[in-house]
Parts: structure tokens; sequence; C-alpha cells
């Protein structure tokens, strides 16, 4: 029997579960290695070799390469951990957070600055459309 | 006997620490921050307790996907500030109270908790932050926290985390063991995190003014009510990593029965990409 994840209505929001850990686990680990100076060295030196170290699948590699952490979260990416690889980057968390919401950096810091996203529009899935 | 004087709460968004150690106080988008801390550093220093127990949660340091940990004690002699990808914290290393935390890691066990017992971890700025943020930054002649501290690691990182129920109760059971312990210390509670946040996807940004301030509201009237509260509350309404806020509800819970009183509380919107709270409950 399925289990019950009223959580799959909430609009741009992806719940890091059991499930979405199991298929992001080599995905997440392969982010936590960045926590180690060399290692970042030499995924700086050749980011494709050094991903080709880590069992991940090939859409995993895709997404790293090319930064998109919707990508990542879709394919069990955790944002915590994707954080190191904007770390390794030079980007802040503001940075990040913001490139996952199609706004540009200034835009999305004026938001935050102007009180946040709003919630009204945002609670399901239905109202956004 | 040990006994349970005041709870502290707060968020402990990493940019504040970043902010600390860069020198960028006095920059008047983070003057509006640490404005609502000022109160709180002077209530430190008039209050300092012989035990922080420190509730907050890792954010892939210590712990990675290998394990995960719903609760875990620290119960070392001490806890290193952790590299987080642009080197440890300036701070000072963390002492521990490996006694306390024994003691009550051996009571709370057999009030069916099943915590797991830490002894070697290094602490990020989920523990570091709210230490900054009561404490101001140690002078360089006597570099070190006030007191000892124990860290008390929850995971609210892999969901589904522990309920605000549980949350509560284990509270109430931390608080058993600090009243069944024998020395007379005084102790206080931290709960840290939240408040409204989300960190990740379009909806990235999200602030629930609101929610956080019904949430403050209610910590201090009707915990018990609130600690009922479902996941799926924290979530969409107070996004996705705003469901931090069920740490506050173990230190809610480590207070005693009697309305508390409020010392301090503090609102402000936005630290990087969250609503900054604070409260401080002494026991009457």
């Amino acid at each position: 029997m399925a289990l019950e994840k009223p959580y799959k209505d909430i609009p741009g929001t992806t719940i890091f579960d059991a499930d979405q850990s199991r298929k992001g686990y080599h995905l997440n680990q392969f982010c936590m290695s960045l926590m180690k100076a060399e290692n970042r060295a030499r995924f700086k030196a050749d980011e494709r070799a050094y991903l080709d170290e880590w069992p991940m699948t090939e859409e995993q590699k895709q997404a790293v390469l090319a930064r998109d952490l919707n990508w990542c979260i879709r394919l069990g990416g955790n944002i915590y951990f994707l954080a190191k690889i904007g770390a390794t980057d030079g980007k802040s968390f503001q940075q990040m957070a913001g490139s996952m919401t199609g706004m540009s950096e200034e835009e999305y810091r004026d938001m935050m600055i102007a009180g946040g996203r709003s919630i009204e529009g945002n609670r399901y899935i239905e109202e956004k459309k | 006997m040990a006994r349970i004087t005041a709870s502290v709460y707060t968020s402990h968004v990493p940019a504040i620490g970043a902010a600390l150690d860069l020198g960028k106080t006095g920059e008047p988008y983070w003057q509006k921050v640490f404005a609502g801390y000022e109160f709180s550093k002077a209530w430190m220093k008039e209050h300092t307790p012989d035990v922080i127990f420190l509730v907050y949660n890792d954010h892939a340091t210590a712990f990675s996907l290998e394990m995960i940990p719903t609760f875990a004690i620290g119960c070392a002699a001490e806890f290193k500030p952790a590299d987080e990808g642009w080197g440890p914290r300036p701070v000072p290393v963390v002492q521990g109270h490996p006694e306390l935390a024994a003691h009550i890691a051996q009571s709370v066990i057999q009030d069916d908790f099943d915590l797991t017992i830490v002894n070697r971890m290094d602490v990020d700025h989920g523990l570091t932050v709210p230490l900054s943020l009561m404490c101001g930054q140690p002078s360089v002649d006597n570099f070190a926290w006030p007191c000892p501290v124990i860290p008390f690691a929850v995971n609210v990182v892999q969901y589904p985390v522990p309920s605000g129920r549980r949350c509560f109760n284990l509270g109430r059971a931390i608080r058993k063991a600090v009243e069944s312990y024998d020395a007379p210390l005084k102790v206080q509670v931290w709960g840290t995190g939240g408040m409204s946040h989300q960190l990740q996807g379009p909806r990235a940004g999200l602030i629930n003014r609101a929610f956080d301030s019904a949430f403050l509201d209610r910590l201090i009237a009707d915990p018990e009510g609130l600690s009922k509260m479902p996941h799926i509350d924290y979530v969409r309404e107070a996004g996705s990593e705003g469901i931090e806020l069920v740490m506050w509800l173990i230190a809610r819970g480590a207070m005693s029965d009697n309305p508390p009183k409020v010392a301090h509380r503090f609102y402000h919107v936005p630290a990087s990409n969250t609503a900054v709270g604070h409260l401080i409950l002494e026991n009457a």
C-alpha cells in the first residue's frame, strides 16, 4: 500500500523524503565529498572525470554540470548537500536559493528585503493555475 | 538538584554567522537583525547558566546520508566548530558536559526516546550562530563560551522529521532528567532554527509573518495545543525548511507547566532567506 504524501500538492516544493533520499544517495554523497579542499580542487580541475568516480546516473551528472539545482532536486538532491557545490563555486546561499526561482539575483534579494515571497497563492498547486 | 531556569529560542541563519565573522554587523541590513539581540546579550551576562542544552540541527555537516539519527546527544568533552566549506567559523571550541549528558541519555532513553549517543562530532552554524547571538564574540584574552554546552542534534533534513508532539514530550523527559541530576546546576534549554523559510525550488524565499506570529503566541501560551500541529502545516505554511520549528517544542517542553515569564520577544524579516524569530522565556 502506498503511503500518504500530503505534501505533493505544494507548489514549487520537493520534500526530501525517504524515497527522494534513496534516489539521490550518490548525488548527495558526491556533494558531501566537496567538504574537503583537495576534492574541491580535483572537481574544479576536471568536473566530468570527478563525477565519473561516483555511481550517479548520467542524468544526475548532467544536472550537476548544468548547475541546475531544480533538476538536481528532482533527481533526489537535497539543498543542504547541493549547497556544497555552490560553496565550491563561491556562491552564497541566497544566490543558490534565488537561482531556483527564475528571478534575477537582484530581484530575489529585493523580494526578501520587501518581506519575502507571500504565502497567498502559494499553498496549493491548484492556486497557481 | 539541577533545575531548568529558562529557555531561549532563536533562528540560526548561517549568513548571520558570516556577517559577525566578516565584521558586517554595522551595516544597516544586519543592524536590524542584531538590534534584536542587544537585550539578549545583557540578559545572558546576568543569567549565565551552568550548562546550556542546545537543540539544533546539523546541515549535512557532521551527518551525511550514511547515517541519519533522529535525535543525537553530544556526550563528548568538546566539540569543534565545523568547516562547512568556507573554513571553520573563528569561534571557540565548545566545551561539553559529559556527566550531565550521560545522565540525560540514561534517563531519557529509559523514558522511551531512542537517542543516538555521539562521542565525536563537529558542530556547524546551527549550534554556533545561536551562541554568537546570545553571548557576543568572545574576547581574545578569554577565548571561550561562557559555560559548557550539550549539543542535541535533531534530524529535520530528511522527511519525516519527528512530530511536534514527540518533540514536546521529549522536552518533558529532558526536564525530568535534569531535575534528577544530583548537583545544583542551573540549566538553560535552547531551541533553534526557523522561522518561516524555504531554500529550495521555485517557491524559495517564502515567508509567512502571520504564521510565525501565531506560532510565537502559541509557543508561549498554548505549547501543548501547538505541539499537535501536523507536519504538513509547517511545510505548507512556513516553507520546506520552516519545519525546523519543531525543535522549539523540545525547549518549550522542558519548561515548567506554569506559565513562563516572557523576558524578550523579537521578530524580523529578512536575514538572507529567512524570518528571524527570537524569544527568551524564564521559569516563573
